[in-house]
């Protein structure tokens, strides 16, 4: 199987494009959830859940850009171009991300079950036969560690509390796992990813470790498990958005809306 | 001979330039931590000084999302520029080999701890929990306060001994 250095080793258009979109998706997934965490900044429900969203958000949002640099690194645009001027149908992040934050309960289900997809997906590149996004790979999996255990203490303590949290722990786990097939659907792409080695796992596999993931806290907690139909599904998971991500792109391009040579 | 000569010279000039640049590299200091150069960070991978005087200079990120990072870049050019002979600087952020927190030198773990902040005590998930030793007192009787801290590279610990909070390196 063929091993690409850099972005002037792959002559195949047809795998130029498939890997642009694999990061746009990766890339979309962590800089719309990296913005919706930094919403909570100064108003998290603790100080210590402020002070750890400023760090997960900067986070996620650093490693956003680190993957729109290798998407311009194949001849993309520019990520701040990527960012900022992009209408919401270009974007491939997944349905679940884009939605509003809700209460804290939602924020803490979302994250906990995100961070196990980002690190089922993470686990299928640290081999990617692109060698720069394999070393990426390597480097986010590690940041990410601190982000699972935090987001695995949070979701288990809340759960297990009973009374309002519990309620409102499973309030948002029946809301989010309706959504969660969303993060699968990545589109026709998926085989050439998997063909051409640029993911190591096939989608069937990726579903599977998600789930023995989330399903084992869930169980422990008495809540039904998640199941692989109700990952299974497909249409527009990635490529239909609502409004609430417009706002989002819009809030995020404010500066450069209103004066595009803007340093800062 | 002459030639064997004029090439000693020019080998000289090239040692030369090298330990100035890597005496340079050695005082441009982590923006945060005012102690800390990048080479007790063990952010720098590797140095190439061409006979024209052209520096490249690779390093590694320590966190991705580090906000610190392009100010780190225009002070290392800064401070190259400063070299004699040195015509030209490229700063190149690789991810080839990830950057650990294993990569800190001794002399970077002495400078965080006057600092006030515990370097890490082992590699990234070695410890099943994050442990560190008090920067103030010594004690290792302390305990994690906050997983996440002041940057995304630091946690919060208390020192159940002298009673300080302190901040720790996180393993990564």
């Amino acid at each position: 199987m063929p091993q690409w250095k850099d972005a002037s080793e792959i002559h195949d258009e047809a795998i130029r494009a498939a890997l642009i979109e694999l990061l746009t998706q990766a890339a979309d997934d962590d800089l719309v959830l990296g913005h919706r965490d930094s919403e909570w900044l100064g108003l998290a429900p603790a100080i210590e859940e402020d002070i750890a969203f400023s760090s997960i958000s900067q986070d996620e949002v650093g490693h956003a850009t680190f993957l729109y640099g290798l998407i311009h690194d194949l001849g993309g645009p520019q990520p701040d171009d990527m960012a900022f001027l992009r209408p919401a149908t270009a974007w491939r992040n997944a349905g679940l991300l884009e939605r509003g934050n809700g209460d804290w309960a939602y924020t803490v289900v979302r994250h906990f079950f995100y961070d196990q997809f980002e690190t089922t997906r993470l686990e299928a590149l640290v081999d990617s036969a692109y060698g720069p996004l394999a070393d990426g790979a390597k480097k986010i999996i590690r940041e990410e560690y601190y982000h699972r255990i935090h987001f695995d203490l949070c979701f288990r303590k809340l759960l297990g509390a009973g009374g309002e949290a519990g309620e409102r722990m499973e309030r948002a786990i029946e809301a989010i796992r309706g959504d969660l097939w969303t993060l699968f659907d990545f589109g026709s792409d998926a085989q050439a990813w998997i063909h051409a080695g640029l993911l190591t796992q096939d989608v069937q596999g990726l579903r599977e470790a998600f789930l023995a993931r989330i399903n084992e806290p869930l169980t422990a907690c008495s809540v039904p498990a998640v199941t692989g139909d109700e990952l299974n599904r497909s249409g527009g998971g990635r490529t239909t958005h609502t409004g609430e991500l417009s706002d989002l792109i819009q809030t995020m391009a404010e500066v450069v809306n209103t004066e595009e040579a803007a340093l800062w | 001979m002459n030639d064997g000569v004029h090439s000693h010279d020019e080998a000289t000039e090239h040692l030369e330039l090298e330990l100035a640049v890597r005496a340079a590299l050695q005082a441009v200091f982590d923006p945060e931590i005012p102690s800390l150069s990048v080479v007790d960070l063990g952010m720098v991978e590797d140095v190439a000084c061409l006979s024209n005087g052209q520096v490249n200079i690779r390093m590694m990120p320590t966190f991705m999302g580090c906000p610190a990072l392009l100010l780190i870049e225009n002070n290392v050019k800064k401070a190259m520029m400063q070299v004699p002979c040195v015509t030209s600087v490229d700063v190149e952020f690789v991810h080839t080999t990830p950057w650990t927190t294993e990569r800190i030198t001794d002399e970077g773990k002495r400078k965080l701890k006057e600092f006030g902040i515990a370097p890490p005590r082992c590699g990234l998930g070695a410890a099943k929990v994050l442990e560190a030793t008090c920067p103030y007192c010594g004690s290792t009787d302390t305990h994690l306060d906050n997983l996440f801290g002041p940057t995304a590279c630091r946690s919060i610990f208390r020192c159940n001994s002298c009673r300080q909070p302190f901040e720790a390196m996180k393993p990564v």
